[in-house]
């Protein structure tokens, strides 16, 4: 009698320990531990931690204090900040809205039956694949206010008679970094696009060939609204990337001239490691989560399953 | 309606020659069907019909006129797919309309048309959903009002029955019969099944290789095929083949096989002693008696309304189909007669009918 009782609770406690790891929904959670502890670890963390330095007043070298929102409402009354704002929003807008038009021509370009074809969509690729930097330096030589190579052979050609100041003067600078963006941005959306198009089956064109569709009408009732799911996931991915763009700008103007090509993520390095107030650095990248927040909620909506998406396959 | 006129229509895709020169004359109204094992360039015929391939050489004429140059959409035809080609994103309704849509007609005129087409085919309950939404046959049906609005001069049918299971196809088969009946429309139908061809068609056209092997109203495939490859299609099972020489033994005409058994010939083709020849005959037209051929049963398939036999005579498996619940074990010997009457017989050489 006095032995069976720990014996009697050792089974009691393995079969619980075993109940529960043969608890689905346990198991469940044991399974995801392992990618759960990375997002925590490397997505989470730094996060928080950005948010938290936001309500600091942390300097590098020195642990700073809760101070609440005053480095939000120091920066409310910052011009330089709200200008940066601007010059992100105008980036990502319009690099983005041109991304997208160059890249579904080219798509459409290269979904048809052209010569080398395989040749022209390695070349395509090519501006996706050089490093940002590398190609940001080349574009700093190519807009260089003495040697660049466009105001060259403009001159040559007879078209100007001294070299534009690409990167001095603050518009012509956000022109040359919107540039330097399409280029390095364009193969993404184009590749995507390019393999969204070769979903659509063959079929439907002839079927809408037979029904008497033009070219235009078989992309305005076939293509496109076959190819919007495939456009929100795209452009969701290429507005996140260009609105916290930083190689491209501090590679070619460093945010200059006048701040005139600042973008919130420039401006919050310069400020948090390069002027060294962590706090206020960490505010102006906690400003950017709303505006992301907000293009992601806009491609959440955009990517839910379309009704006619729902039910079984299409054969 | 319209008549469609083809005449020594080629294809060739770069060198190669897919279909060689075929003459094809389809009357108003008529449903014909196009068949033959795949690869014979039945679909890119009918696809040249529709406008969808290039003629290369020849011409196909619908009600007329030439259509060669023209692009589909002023050929006036409809064409139903395999995989029904149904727009995904659009509704049941707006899949029907979209033909007409494009031809801005007037919305009310669309909607009377699409209704039409889908109380015919009983789509009615069905015109708000999403082709994801519906079974295999709604698909198909959708896919034939889409052709049906449109009132077309030609139906064009691409092996519109291979995607559906094999219950659902004998039914879509009496449906699709039924509303040519109902329409007239002049129908070009294509497909590999000859069940399909001689349940369904007014005149079938068997293709082998690029080229028209016999052109013909079902029956008369069925009982005059021009060659072997005709006569080895049409029809199910199979017909056997014996190949041996012709030769007269006691006043009649016999053929013997290769495994040296006689089988009757009703009158031989002059001349024709010691020739060479390949002896014909269905499994149906086999009779179970006393005398003839000997033959020892290999294997016995009963379906229920008929039994199937596979014998070995004389070193050939044949095939004899019975309506009679014979008894019959492997191993049995049995002596099958065939009716000489309904017996064909093909040249050794070129398979041509003798």
């Amino acid at each position: 009698m006095v032995d069976a009782a720990p014996g009697n609770d050792a089974v009691v406690s393995a079969s619980f320990w075993t109940r529960l790891n043969e608890n689905r929904t346990v198991l469940g959670l044991w399974f995801m531990l392992p990618a759960a502890a990375f997002l925590i670890f490397f997505l989470a963390y730094p996060l928080g931690l950005g948010m938290w330095l936001s309500l600091t007043d942390a300097k590098i070298g020195r642990a700073g204090e809760f101070i609440g929102f005053e480095n939000f409402t120091w920066l409310w009354g910052d011009s330089v900040f709200w200008l940066s704002v601007f010059n992100t929003l105008l980036y990502t807008v319009v690099a983005s809205v041109i991304k997208f038009a160059i890249g579904l021509y080219l798509a459409l370009l290269l979904n048809n039956n052209i010569a080398f074809k395989a040749f022209i969509r390695a070349i395509v690729l090519l501006p996706f694949i050089v490093p940002t930097v590398l190609s940001a330096i080349a574009f700093w030589w190519i807009f260089d206010s003495q040697f660049s190579i466009l105001s060259w052979a403009l001159i040559e050609l007879g078209i100007i008679d001294q070299n534009i100041d690409f990167l001095g003067t603050p518009n012509n600078a956000r022109a040359s970094v919107i540039f330097a963006n399409i280029w390095r941005g364009v193969p993404f959306v184009a590749i995507t696009l390019l393999a969204g198009l070769q979903t659509v089956p063959q079929s439907l064109y002839e079927a809408a060939t037979i029904d008497g569709a033009s070219k235009w009408d078989m992309f305005r009732h076939i293509t496109y609204p076959l190819l919007t799911p495939i456009i929100a996931v795209v452009m969701t991915f290429s507005v996140l990337f260009t609105f916290t763009d930083f190689q491209l700008i501090y590679a070619m103007t460093r945010g200059g001239p006048v701040n005139a090509t600042h973008l919130m993520a420039t401006l919050s390095y310069q400020r948090a490691i390069l002027g060294g107030n962590l706090g206020e650095g960490a505010a102006i990248s906690t400003a950017m989560i709303p505006f992301l927040l907000s293009a992601i909620m806009f491609s959440w909506f955009g990517l839910q399953r379309r009704k006619w998406q729902q039910g079984e396959s299409d054969d | 309606m319209a008549s469609v006129e083809i005449r020594d229509v080629r294809k060739s895709f770069g060198p190669v020659e897919v279909v060689h020169g075929v003459d094809i004359s389809i009357g108003d109204g008529e449903f014909v069907i196009l068949v033959g094992p795949s690869g014979c360039g039945k679909s890119t015929l009918l696809r040249m019909i529709a406008g969808l391939e290039k003629i290369t050489s020849g011409e196909v004429s619908i009600g007329g006129r030439v259509v060669n140059q023209m692009p589909p959409k002023e050929r006036d035809i409809a064409m139903v797919f395999q995989n029904y080609a149904l727009y995904p994103h659009m509704t049941v309704s707006e899949n029907m309309a979209f033909s007409l849509r494009l031809r801005r007609t007037e919305k009310a005129l669309v909607t009377e048309r699409v209704h039409i087409a889908a109380e015919i085919l009983g789509l009615m309950p069905l015109l708000d959903r999403f082709p994801r939404q519906l079974s295999g046959g709604q698909r198909q049906r959708v896919a034939m009002g889409r052709a049906i609005v449109r009132d077309p001069q030609v139906f064009l049918f691409d092996e519109p029955l291979s995607n559906l299971d094999a219950k659902l196809r004998v039914q879509m088969r009496t449906e699709i019969k039924e509303l040519h009946q109902r329409l007239r429309t002049t129908t070009v139908y294509v497909t590999h099944d000859q069940i399909e061809a001689m349940t369904m068609a007014d005149k079938i056209v068997v293709m082998h290789d690029g080229i028209v092997e016999q052109i013909g109203a079902p029956l008369e495939l069925y009982d005059n095929p021009a060659n072997r490859f005709v006569a080895g299609f049409i029809g199910s099972p199979a017909m056997n083949f014996m190949s041996g020489q012709i030769q007269g033994v006691n006043g009649t005409a016999v053929l013997r096989t290769d495994g040296g058994i006689d089988l009757p010939l009703q009158a031989a083709p002059a001349a024709s002693d010691g020739r060479p020849a390949v002896y014909g005959v269905r499994p149906e037209h086999f009779i179970l008696s006393d005398e003839g051929a000997e033959a020892s049963v290999v294997v016995v398939e009963p379906t229920g309304s008929e039994i199937q036999v596979v014998a070995d005579m004389g070193g050939a498996h044949i095939v004899a189909v019975f309506r009679e619940r014979h008894d019959l074990k492997p191993g049995q010997k049995i002596c099958l007669q065939p009716n000489p009457e309904l017996v064909h017989l093909f040249d050794s050489d070129n398979g041509q009918r003798l």
